[in-house]
């Protein structure tokens, strides 16, 4: 799929729980506009709390990029999570379910990357963390599937 | 008279601002009293809001006097100062935003500019200038005197919505002998998923409460930490007895936690809090139906 890549249009900072409200709401809000279903939404804003809240808690703050994309007649959003903290020293650990370096589930970098269509990390150690993830509104209905 | 002082007195339009604002403080403050950031505010009394607004014309004239009418920091403003901010504070409660109190504060700016002019109707034009200049800087200087107590204002109103949320948010409601629900609104960050967590347990203490019924509804979005939170509190009940019931998972939410890949099959689950409730009622033993058929099971 070819994609065309819009400008950035909104970088929020991610420094406290605040913080992750605001990401979430932008996500909410960006997806409701390019046309997203609900579960997609859902989805994406999901994934985006799990990404947003690992920059801040094992990252130690960061950055949200937004940037709405179009690809094959459809159109998609594009969210950047970078950080500057320690980096992940294993990453296919780090993505497997059930692998916390902190107190949680452990399932937030594996199950954000279930939740979207595309999933992307960069790490290195000492340098920080990127994790670019892009998914797309669903290819609008064909005339005969409409009720 | 100030109107002899020569033009080049660097300091002399805003000294005789400063007369001519102590001379007129009576008819400022007369005419203050109707403009909507004192009538809103001071509202026992008219009296009342001259006697707020003689106060602000006092302390401008002090400002004025030391000619550091371009300075928000000046003493003059120390007075009023806490009169300001219970000005700021009382629109902000009443919904003002701070850009309304700014333009209200502007509005103060009309009548006293017009007694200016009045008093300098014979003087020579350039000085009716620089006087005018003067009492416009100064009248500048008070709205930002005003924006800066109003964004501490705005602080501490932000503060105490937040508590007030804590508190408002978790309510425990009694659906029935033994079965309590608490429908959660919002974003469930630590702070309350700490808050849910005691009032559910201290309600299941308080009722004799058997059932709990955490409603999810109003949660928009459930990730792995909501999810954790939501795991903690159904042990932290069930080890005082309780049995908990999460309801409330919409389709979209339901879908994104198999994706997520998080097990919440360890905890009892229902799409309604009507469901939860039929559930938690048929546990307790109790059963709802119509009452024909109610009568026709008697007969």
């Amino acid at each position: 799929m070819t994609h065309s890549t819009g400008s950035v249009s909104a970088c929020l900072p991610i420094h406290s729980d605040l913080d992750l409200v605001r990401a979430r709401q932008q996500v909410r809000q960006m997806t409701a506009q390019l046309g997203f279903g609900l579960v997609e939404q859902t989805k994406l804003v999901t994934a985006a709390s799990e990404l947003a809240r690992n920059a801040l808690v094992h990252g130690g703050g960061g950055q949200m990029e937004c940037t709405e994309v179009t690809g094959g007649g459809v159109r998609g959003l594009r969210l950047v999570f970078s950080d500057r903290g320690p980096g992940i020293a294993d990453l296919d650990l780090a993505l497997s379910d059930g692998y916390t370096s902190g107190e949680g589930l452990g399932m937030g970098l594996g199950g954000a990357r279930r939740l979207v269509h595309e999933f992307r990390v960069d790490s290195r150690r000492g340098e920080g963390t990127t994790v670019t993830v892009t998914s797309w509104a669903a290819a609008p209905p064909r005339p005969r599937e409409g009720r | 008279m100030p109107e002899q002082q020569t033009a080049d007195d660097r300091t002399g339009p805003a000294q005789e601002v400063a007369l001519f604002l102590r001379e007129r403080r009576e008819q400022i403050a007369q005419r203050w009293a109707d403009a909507a950031v004192f009538r809103t505010v001071f509202t026992v009394s008219r009296d009342e809001a001259v006697e707020a607004g003689r106060a602000v014309v006092e302390a401008l004239a002090a400002v004025a006097a030391t000619g550091r009418v371009e300075d928000s920091e000046a003493d003059g403003f120390t007075v009023v100062r806490e009169q300001l901010a219970r000005t700021v504070r009382s629109r902000t409660r009443a919904g003002a935003s701070t850009g309304q109190i700014s333009a209200e504060t502007d509005a103060l700016r009309r009548p006293v500019t017009e007694l200016l002019l009045d008093e300098l109707a014979e003087a020579p034009a350039d000085h009716v200038g620089e006087c005018t200049t003067a009492l416009a800087v100064l009248m500048g200087t008070l709205r930002l005197v005003m924006l800066e107590t109003s964004t501490v204002a705005g602080e501490e109103l932000i503060n105490r919505q937040r508590l007030e949320l804590l508190e408002i948010a978790t309510p425990v409601i009694k659906l029935w002998e033994g079965i309590v629900a608490v429908p959660l609104i919002g974003t469930l960050d630590s702070a309350r998923s700490q808050v849910v967590m005691e009032t559910l347990l201290d309600a299941v203490v308080e009722q004799h409460a058997r059932l709990a019924i955490l409603d999810i509804t109003g949660v928009p979005t459930v990730d792995s930490l909501v999810a954790q939170h939501l795991m903690k509190t159904v042990a932290a009940a069930r080890l005082m007895g309780a049995e908990c019931i999460v309801s409330g998972i919409r389709p979209a939410i339901a879908q994104t936690i198999v994706h997520l890949g998080i097990d919440l099959s360890s905890v009892l689950t229902r799409a309604s809090l009507a469901d939860a409730l039929a559930y938690a009622l048929q546990q307790q033993g109790a059963r709802i139906v119509p009452r024909a058929v109610a009568a026709a099971e008697s007969r």
